[in-house]
């Protein structure tokens, strides 16, 4: 009988262990730590709220928070928008439908590592992007779109919506396979028209998907990294710098753990809030199973 | 009569041209959108072709080499050690996958289909851990990971990654559509909880298993971050890691980065490509469950 009792803390333990070992205790520790002054080298001592009073006052740190909003700004719409083209145009029945589906998928697999060099070369000063621009005639002289502080933000950021769209493109055509067909057959019988049929069926249907994307999206918009460390390294002039960026090289390159950490606290916060967002939404929204 | 079927021809001729104009113009889109994506793929990929002679910025950009070599890609495998770095990203992604759904569906199963004291604070704690962003642990865990003895070893770089809050969710919403009468037969048939699990429950539940494997595999033989912060032993890189130094030291010759972005594409697009069923629908069980 008391065997029984312990069986499902046992079918837990490992899993625990791990979300405890790796997660909740240094969630601890790095709260513990943006208290205190910790290069590694010798002991963290305890200087209180310091770090954040610095941060505060860091132009650097504000400039990487404001590049990190201008991503989510401008990353999220077009990652919630962008895919619902992509998945009614491939949510037909019609030959090699499933070709195009992958091939739209395979961005989404290449690692981020592949996607920055293919796209730095085609940014380069006489790579595609300029030449396709200059035969359509919209800019006359060539741009280094990784190299000028007023578009390496952007151009890293066309990267990440290119690389999502495939991703998210999938989530919306679950979502429009989900909805039942002979909602639409009712819909013709009673003499709807198509646009009537998107705007009273597909959208409104469509709705609890698109919370799940722009949740998402904006959470990883929050935290984007790789992009920005493989093609311009935060550069030109911390033009392109980004949140996570500033808190890895704070950590890894200055070895200012402590001060990291109250960046990282910071980037807590701020999930945080996407994430409570993220609940109530879903929870209002009952109907996503 | 004969009027009104002239009619009637016409406009099954005009039905015709517009539904196979319209076809026309989906596939033009489709192909125009392919282009988009697979472009800087395929732009690398004629770069990795050009010969040395061949002036690669040359303006306007060329997309058919003159010659089609393939020597920048035997110079590449001579100084980039892709099988280690291949082998290192497949073990640290075999044992992430492995560990992740066997810890998740461990503790799903109780949180599904079974009464204790707690469950409802345990799963709240676990489903919590969703809203920490890696990127503020990593740092702890680094400390903690080098303190074990973890830096540059598989251990380090797959421990972390072991137990997901989705994926005990996941595995938990499929362990609680199972009918609850299959336990309670197999029980009375003597099986013990961990018969019950892996021999009833497990087979079950497959189709989630595969969706929790493909956004594993996923993550982690994508993952850059983490596999940079613990990894400083050049024999221990993944696959990103190697690649990313790759572009690092050749930055002079640009047909050999080509050729090392192709060579470390191919395994992953390869395995999309065998099981992209099982990627598509994985993706689409993940969004309308998660």
């Amino acid at each position: 009988m008391k065997r029984q009792k312990l069986t499902p803390y046992l079918f837990l333990i490992p899993g625990c262990i791990i979300l405890g070992a790796f997660i909740f205790y240094p969630m601890l520790q790095a709260i513990w730590l943006s208290l205190t002054e910790f290069n590694m080298i010798e002991d963290a001592t305890f200087i209180g709220l310091e770090n954040y009073e610095n941060l505060l006052q860091d132009d650097l740190f504000w400039q990487t928070l404001m590049n990190t909003f201008i991503y989510l700004i401008g990353v999220v719409p077009a990652l919630v928008i962008i895919p619902i083209f992509l998945a009614v145009l491939v949510n037909q029945n019609i030959k090699g439908i499933s070709f195009f589906r992958s091939a739209f998928f395979i961005p989404v697999v290449t690692s981020l590592v592949v996607a920055g060099i293919a796209w730095d070369w085609v940014y380069k000063e006489h790579g595609l992007l300029n030449y396709a621009l200059e035969v359509v005639g919209i800019i006359t002289e060539p741009i280094g779109w990784l190299t000028s502080t007023s578009t390496a933000l952007f151009a890293v950021m066309v990267v990440t919506v290119w690389k999502g769209l495939g991703y998210y493109m999938i989530i919306y055509l679950a979502g429009l396979q989900s909805i039942p067909s002979d909602l639409y057959e009712a819909a013709k019988i009673d003499g709807a028209n198509w646009w009537q049929q998107v705007t009273r069926i597909t959208i409104p249907m469509l709705m609890p998907f698109v919370l799940v994307v722009s949740i998402m999206s904006s959470i990883s918009a929050m935290k984007v990294f790789e992009e920005i460390y493989v093609m311009t390294g935060g550069g030109p002039l911390h033009s392109s710098e980004t949140l996570v960026f500033y808190i890895y090289t704070e950590a890894f390159s200055n070895l200012n753990m402590g001060y990291a950490s109250a960046a990282g606290v910071i980037l807590f916060i701020f999930t945080l809030i996407l994430s409570i967002i993220n609940l109530k939404v879903m929870g209002k929204k009952g109907n996503i199973r | 009569m004969a009027l009104s079927s002239v009619k009637n021809d016409e406009k099954t001729i005009t039905r015709k041209l517009w539904s196979v104009s319209k076809k026309l113009l989906i596939y033009l889109l489709l192909i125009f959108i392919t282009l988009f994506m697979l472009g800087p793929f395929i732009w690398l990929l004629s770069t990795a072709l050009k010969s040395g002679g061949e002036n690669i910025f040359q303006y306007p950009p060329k997309l058919i080499p003159d010659q089609v070599t393939f020597t920048n890609f035997v110079k590449v495998m001579e100084t980039f050690p892709f099988w280690r770095y291949l082998f290192n990203s497949t073990i640290v992604t075999v044992l992430t996958v492995i560990f992740n759904v066997l810890f998740c569906s461990l503790a799903a199963y109780p949180l599904a289909r079974m009464y204790f004291k707690g469950k409802n604070i345990i799963f709240i704690l676990i489903l919590s851990t969703m809203m920490i962003p890696f990127q503020l642990l990593m740092i702890p865990i680094y400390i903690m990971s080098l303190n074990l003895g973890l830096g540059n070893t598989y251990a380090g770089m797959v421990l972390p990654h072991i137990t997901t809050a989705f994926g005990v969710f996941l595995m938990r919403q499929a362990f609680t559509v199972i009918p609850k009468e299959l336990d309670e037969s197999a029980r009375i048939d003597g099986a013990n909880s961990f018969q019950i699990w892996f021999r009833i429950l497990m087979p079950l539940v497959k189709p989630s298993m595969v969706t929790l494997a493909i956004f594993t595999f996923i993550s982690a033989w994508g993952d850059f971050l983490w596999p940079l912060i613990i990894v400083s032993d050049q024999d221990m890189y993944t696959l990103p890691l190697g690649l990313n130094m790759l572009s690092g030291t050749f930055t002079s010759d640009w047909r050999l980065i080509a050729a090392g972005a192709i060579i470390s594409m191919i395994p992953v697009v390869l395995f999309f490509l065998f099981l992209q069923r099982y990627f598509i629908s994985g993706v689409m069980k993940g969004a309308v469950k998660g």
